[in-house]
């Protein structure tokens, strides 16, 4: 680029004014732009599809999208400048992926409140299946919340410690091989589909107990199975994130490493161990085919016992229920459903205080 | 309280890489031993042996001896974590305890060693500390806030309460002023000149001008050339390596000449 310093402001075509004269203003489209040509292209949208008669949610989205990104890209390139256009271009582009995106969301999320609503009352969540017929318009799903807490609960207990304690090993003091083959072994079993968790599971109690003698503990062992490589991943990602210099300031005032890891390292990463272990748990309360497998699928009544007799759980109860096909049975269905659903944002909202309160204050 | 260093024959390896040749060295108690030298040349990497925190790096290891007054601090049945509680360390970056208060942050040695102590006595182990690094006028009506909202001079200063807390007999400081202010390494300055009454104080510092007026010993360290150990090139009074140098290259180096 030639640096010329000429003093007219002659434009050269091709080629921009010199640097010394370059305007630093740009034509811009005013604020009010944007919204009006979406406002005028969703208008153009529905006139042209009511036109041939085909006006529809999707047809109108995706019309007025696309009508949009013409308009605004052309009124930009010819108001504005290239980049502009391109920028407003790219912008329109994810803000409808962005849409596109919300859209099973928000649909699964309405269509489960709106069917489940209806039965999701206080009897619904207080009663079981016991003594009722599949069609009868009574019964509840208190046996699979139960069946839920105990198991997945019992799951935690198991899967908590020993993956928590792996990821410190592998964090904190793990070297070489073993360090190497724990974390491929741990890589391995993430990828263990969840039915193979349950068959494993069904076979180890067919050796110790014999046939026919599965229980809600093999079901939570079926999801420890599932749950502890998640854990140990993400609790590892956590403590490495906790900065050396930490450790080295504790070993330095003569701390020695075990408690430099308990009380230092542990409180500092403490917030994302627990935003990782529910997480982990979230994953696995919605597990159904092992729990078929191991805590059974025809459990009617309360049962507090893991180690003696079938255990019903809430996804394996909207399984049954959908199974069995009437009217009834698809309203309980998606009850239960929403009760999952909500078991589960209980449970990211507890997690939420606890990390709150653990959490190191840095505010001033 | 405060003890002598003597070190014979010290080597230093990462793996194979000798990072630290040959060094000897005595540091004096109740004084102030600066070491210099360009980057690279090992400074922090003896340093860190000197209380054993080097053992935290994967595959560090040492050849020598050190001496604590009259105890070999690579004996066979010493405990680093005895050697650390003996000498003290403060680093580069201050590095506060984000999870502490203030308060807490200053009796970390005790309460991470699970040190039961009752409240009248952790009073006043805070305040003293605090005192003794300058920060207590600062900080004294808001110890229950976390440390880490401290401005980075305060952190510091925090760091070497947080290490005299502990009472140690030396007191190591790897360019403690090197992320600070003016102002507040004059402030720590001014503490090292306090603390050398009871303490044995080593620090590696790149400013001449600070060797200069906190040290009474200076110890330069240079590189054999690339890839080579670093090594001890020059020992003695701070007064005299800054005036009268005996080797040329200690001389080349405080005047800013190079090769
Ligand atoms: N953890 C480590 N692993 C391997 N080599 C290392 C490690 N730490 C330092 N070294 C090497 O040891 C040598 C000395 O490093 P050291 O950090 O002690 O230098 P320094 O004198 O403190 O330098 P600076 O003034 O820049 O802090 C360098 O060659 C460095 O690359
Ligand atoms: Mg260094």
């Amino acid at each position: 680029m030639t640096t010329t310093t000429k003093g007219s402001a002659t434009e050269m075509p091709g080629d921009g004014p010199p640097p010394s004269q370059k305007s630093l203003l740009t034509g811009s489209l005013p604020r009010y732009a944007a919204p009006a040509l979406l406002a005028a292209t969703a208008a153009l949208a529905a006139g042209v599809l009511l036109a041939f008669g085909a006006l529809g949610i999707a047809q109108f989205a995706v019309f007025t999208v696309i009508a949009y990104a013409v308009v605004i890209s052309i009124a930009s390139r010819v108001v504005e400048n290239r980049r502009q256009a391109t920028d407003r271009l790219v912008t329109t582009i994810v803000y409808a992926c962005f849409g596109l995106a919300m859209v099973p969301l928000v649909s699964l999320l309405w269509t489960v409140l709106s069917e489940g609503l209806a039965r999701l009352d206080l009897y619904f969540l207080t009663v079981s299946m016991n003594g009722v017929t599949p069609s009868m318009d009574a019964g509840g799903v208190y046996h699979a919340i139960v069946g839920t807490i105990a198991i997945t609960g019992l799951a935690a207990v198991i899967s908590i410690p020993i993956g928590l304690l792996t990821s410190i090993y592998l964090v904190e003091y793990g070297q070489g091989r073993l360090k190497q083959a724990i974390t491929f072994f741990v890589d391995v079993m993430t990828g263990i589909p969840s039915i193979v968790a349950g068959l494993f599971v069904v076979a180890l109690w067919m050796m110790i107990f014999g046939p026919g003698k599965t229980n809600g503990a093999a079901g939570a062992i079926a999801l420890s199975v599932l749950m502890i490589p998640v854990v140990v991943r993400s609790c590892e990602e956590m403590l490495r994130l906790v900065p050396n210099e930490l450790r080295e300031a504790s070993y330095a005032l003569g701390v020695p490493k075990w408690l430099t890891v308990v009380k230092v390292v542990l409180p500092t990463a403490i917030a994302g161990i627990t935003t990782g272990v529910m997480l982990a748990l979230a994953r696995v309360i919605g597990e159904t085919a092992p729990l078929i497998l191991t805590a059974g699928s025809s459990a009617v009544a309360i049962n507090w016992n893991l180690f003696n007799g079938q255990m019903m759980s809430l996804p394996v109860f909207i399984y049954s229920q959908v199974r069995m096909g009437g009217a009834i049975n698809y309203e309980r269905a998606w009850a239960a459903a929403l009760a999952l659903i909500v078991v589960v944002m209980l449970l990211f909202f507890l997690a939420r205080l606890v990390s709150r309160f653990f959490a190191p204050n840095l505010s001033r | 309280m405060a003890k002598r260093i003597d070190v014979s024959g010290l080597h230093v390896f990462y793996g194979d890489f000798k990072a630290v040749e040959d060094v000897s060295m005595t540091i004096e108690p109740r004084s102030v031993t600066a070491f210099i030298g360009s980057s690279g040349c090992g400074k922090s990497t003896f340093l860190r042996t000197l209380n054993r925190m080097h053992e935290v790096t994967p595959g560090a290891r040492v050849q020598g001896k050190v001496m604590l007054d009259d105890q070999d601090v690579y004996g066979p049945d010493v405990d680093p974590v005895a050697v650390r509680r003996e000498i003290g360390m403060v680093f580069q970056r201050p590095n506060p305890f984000p999870t502490m208060s203030i308060y807490d942050n200053v009796i970390a040695g005790a309460k991470l060693n699970n040190q039961r102590m009752p409240k009248a006595k952790a009073d006043d182990l805070v305040e003293r500390s605090l005192r003794g690094a300058n920060l207590w006028e600062e900080v004294k009506d808001r110890l229950t806030r976390p440390g880490a909202g401290l401005s980075g001079g305060q952190q510091q200063r925090l760091c070497i309460a947080r290490a005299i807390a502990v009472e140690p007999a030396v007191l190591l400081m790897d360019e403690p002023c090197s992320a600070l202010d003016p102002i507040s390494t004059l402030a720590i300055e001014d503490l090292i000149a306090k603390l050398k009454e009871n303490y044995t104080i080593v620090i590696v510092t790149h400013n001449m001008q600070q060797a200069a007026r906190v040290s009474d010993v200076t110890a330069f360290f240079n590189l054999a050339g690339t890839g080579k150990p670093g090594r001890l090139i020059e020992m003695g009074e701070t007064n005299k390596i800054f005036t009268k140098p005996e080797k040329k290259e200690t001389e080349n180096y405080i005047t800013g000449r190079f090769g």
